[in-house]
């Protein structure tokens, strides 16, 4: 202990040279672009503002935030690492034990809850924009979870299949007035079958290509969903889409309403409590029928592709279909989630279906921690929620004022939650995966001891 | 007939600024195995300081000489989006080298993602659009017609393209530098034995490639006369599919590819459907992978188990 208390003295020249440093590279970061402005002026013409006294600040916190990482953290962290690790304890076990049990509970009881607490007129938004919102990424997360997380395929255009479903159902019940309850089966099947299509030419590529040629794909479906007007309205996209009945009653406000059927006052706050049950329905199907794939010999074969393709066809497993199932299955869930979304929505246009998306979900996997089922669920609660979050920080406005808006930061902030999760942990959040095939006992193995994502 | 030649010198002149953008993803692939996700926004953000250097040298200074005044902004633009790109390198992927492979791809695109954001945040989402930079033209032929002219900023940018390669291959082929990154490139373990700075000869082609993009941003700039803080995606894809086109990994194969992406968009939207220009873009890169995964220059990807 007494070895070196030379080096925990703490060198505050150094720590000083290491801001100053820092400061000089963030100035020249930062100068073009913060510390000047383009701005269109009433003629047209393109001038520039400055904005020093914003460059200044940030780079004081800048610097000074090198400065007390050096000073404070740093040491803080070096003493840390030198303690022994504790034991995982008790509580910690117990927690493992009850958690999904509770958080299956939580989401069941969570609506009734929110209209208790803040009755029917809030209850909108919280079960709206958290609940339903945040269900559906998680139900994208668990499909492309099945790609990414169990056959280690990386796909960038899962948004495709998404956008598949979102227009079979749109296209479908305007057109040809089918209802929900039948299409949301057909647009699953016609989305697997879009998930083969694609899938069935880039099963010879791996890794980063198989990244770049499905984001390749999922563009081209954009672009043709964009400019193929006569059937999907271009930009504009498909308004009036039907919403989905309670066994053949609509949620609208007159006589055959479900509201009168039920004798009760109207509120829309019913609708959006029977989709909220209707996406968690569907999401609890896919994480069922994930596990229980898992456990049969296609999802071995997925596990097995992802961690070795050459060692897999050796063993006589015909990689192709083993690619093509994952892809399916995949590609299905993701039609399931569209249908219910056009259906939500009752508005479908091109751009719910960018680039952008397919990131989100990928990032919810990745840092969820690809394969683990409840990392994923916690991974989109803290992603969509921690947006949707910030759309309501009003108060913001109040400290910088009006013109100040919270949801222009919020992919800002995505964006380098991403990146800093990836070097924080680059296994994800939740870095452990439970082996589904197990010889004599059931052991917990630390994901970095899998080597992932090599398919 | 005078149509078609306009289409090629049109072509020729956007695949030289892809070509630029694609010897970055060549590059950095070569030497650390990774898809650069956010060089495609490397390059709006060097568009975005050109454009910004541009209007300090002209409505501040006052610099009237159009020539002096192209001169700088490519060397500032230059000079900052090098800074940035190291800096990107730094932060966000060399703590990542020797992680699980997909842990610097999530992590570039959480920076595309990042970077486009931060400019839209910073600059304002509108699109910025500045007057002609360089104007007048050669008329070539007037014949059959149709009037082929080749103007003098596609007059710049294949100059400066041209001069910019030059320099590039130099400092590759001839300079210790460039015999450090082939080394790294060949095997970075071995390398470092015989003394090569793996760390330095990394970030150097982080400089490098940005560097090249921050041309292509300055000439996308002059040539266009407008930018916004999403165009670096599709010019991004655009440029990687050249890249893989020409073989990844192959630098004389990234200028080839960006050509040739940069005549099939172009024929393809004059003959076509300018609609579907993106698409046959894509499509180019998806069947390239598919039916010729090594590229025109490039070297089969040997397995080993």
């Amino acid at each position: 202990m007494e070895a070196a208390p030379e080096a925990r003295r703490i060198d505050v020249a150094g720590a000083l040279r290491d801001a100053g440093v820092t400061g000089l590279i963030a100035f020249g970061l930062f100068l073009p672009l913060i510390g000047f402005e383009t701005v269109t002026n009433i003629r047209d013409e393109l001038i520039l503002t400055t904005r020093w006294p914003l460059l200044l600040a940030l780079l004081v916190v800048i610097a000074g935030g090198r400065f007390a990482y050096s000073v404070a953290v740093a040491p803080w962290l070096a003493r840390r690492a030198e303690r022994p690790k504790p034991a995982t304890s008790a509580w910690q076990r117990h927690i493992r034990q009850w958690l999904v049990p509770f958080a299956i509970g939580f989401v069941v009881v969570y609506p009734i809850g929110v209209i208790a607490i803040v009755g029917f007129g809030g209850a909108l938004r919280w079960v709206d924009n958290f609940g339903i919102q945040i269900l559906i990424y998680v139900m994208l997360g668990w499909g492309l979870n099945i790609v990414v997380g169990l056959a280690g395929l990386l796909d960038l255009g899962y948004v495709a299949f998404y956008a598949v479903g979102a227009y079979s159902y749109a296209l479908l019940a305007k057109n040809f007035g089918l209802s929900f309850w039948i299409l949301l089966p057909l647009a699953g099947i016609l989305s697997s079958f879009w998930g083969i299509l694609l899938g069935f030419p880039v099963l010879r590529l791996r890794g980063d290509y198989l990244a770049i040629v499905t984001l390749a794909f999922g563009e081209i479906i954009r672009l043709i969903l964009i400019n193929w007007v006569a059937l999907t309205n271009g930009y504009a996209g498909i308004i009036g889409i039907p919403r989905p009945t309670f066994f053949g009653i609509p949620f609208t406000a007159d006589d055959n309403g479900f509201a009168a059927v039920f004798g009760l006052q109207f509120s829309p706050v019913y609708r959006v409590i029977f989709l909220y049950y209707v996406i968690l329905a569907l999401a609890l199907l896919t994480c069922f029928v994930t596990m229980r794939l898992r456990r049969l010999p296609i999802g071995r074969a997925w596990e097995a592709l992802r961690e070795d393709q050459i060692a897999c066809r050796s063993l006589g497993i015909n990689t192709t279909n083993t690619k093509l199932t994952a892809f399916a299955m995949g590609a299905m869930f993701a039609g399931f989630a569209g249908s219910f979304f056009a259906a939500r929505q009752a508005f479908i246009s091109p751009e719910s279906f960018t680039f952008i998306e397919s990131a989100t979900v990928l990032s919810i996997v990745v840092l969820g921690g690809m394969g683990s089922q409840i990392g994923v669920a916690i991974a989109a609660v803290a992603m969509i929620g921690g947006t949707e979050i910030l759309r309501q920080l009003n108060f913001l406005k109040e400290i910088f004022g009006q013109t100040f808006d919270p949801t222009q930061y919020r992919m800002l902030l995505f964006g380098l939650a991403m990146v800093l999760i990836m070097i924080w942990r680059p296994r994800g959040l939740i870095s452990t995966r439970d082996p589904s095939v197990y010889l004599k006992e059931r052991k917990t193995i630390g994901a970095d001891l899998v080597a992932e994502g090599r398919g | 007939m005078g149509y078609f030649v306009q289409q090629l010198i049109n072509g020729v002149t956007l695949g030289s600024i892809y070509g630029l953008i694609a010897i970055g993803y060549t590059m950095v692939f070569g030497i650390i195995g990774m898809v650069n996700f956010a060089h495609g926004d490397v390059f709006m953000a060097s568009a975005f300081i050109a454009l910004i250097a541009f209007l300090i040298l002209t409505s501040w200074l006052g610099i009237g000489s159009i020539a002096l005044a192209l001169f700088i902004v490519l060397i500032v633009a230059m000079l900052f989006t090098s800074l940035i790109n190291w800096a990107i390198e730094r932060i966000a992927y060399r703590p990542l080298r020797g992680s699980f492979r997909l842990a610097p791809l999530i992590s570039a695109i959480g920076m595309s993602i990042f970077l486009s954001n931060f400019v839209q945040v910073t600059q304002g989402p509108r699109n910025k659009s500045i007057p002609p930079m360089v104007q007048g033209e050669f008329v070539l032929s007037k014949s059959h017609g149709f009037p082929v002219t080749l103007s003098y900023k596609q007059l710049v940018i294949w100059g400066v393209t041209a001069v910019l390669l030059l320099a590039f291959w130099y400092l590759v082929a001839k300079t210790r530098l460039g015999r450090a990154q082939r080394a790294c490139e060949q095997d970075q373990k071995m390398a470092a034995l015989v003394g090569v700075d793996v760390d330095r000869t990394i970030s150097m082609t982080f400089v490098i490639a940005a560097a090249l993009a921050a041309v292509a941003g300055t000439m996308y700039l002059m040539y266009y006369g407008v930018v916004d803080f999403a165009d670096g995606f599709v010019p991004g894809v655009k440029a990687f599919t050249a890249a893989v086109l020409g073989g990844i990994g192959s630098l004389p194969g990234a200028v080839v590819g960006g050509i040739l992406i940069g005549l099939i968009e172009t024929l393809w939207s004059a003959y076509f459907s300018i609609d579907y220009k993106d698409v046959a873009a894509f499509s180019v890169l998806a069947i390239t992978l598919i039916f010729l995964p090594q590229g025109l220059f490039g070297r089969p990807d040997v397995e080993k188990v």
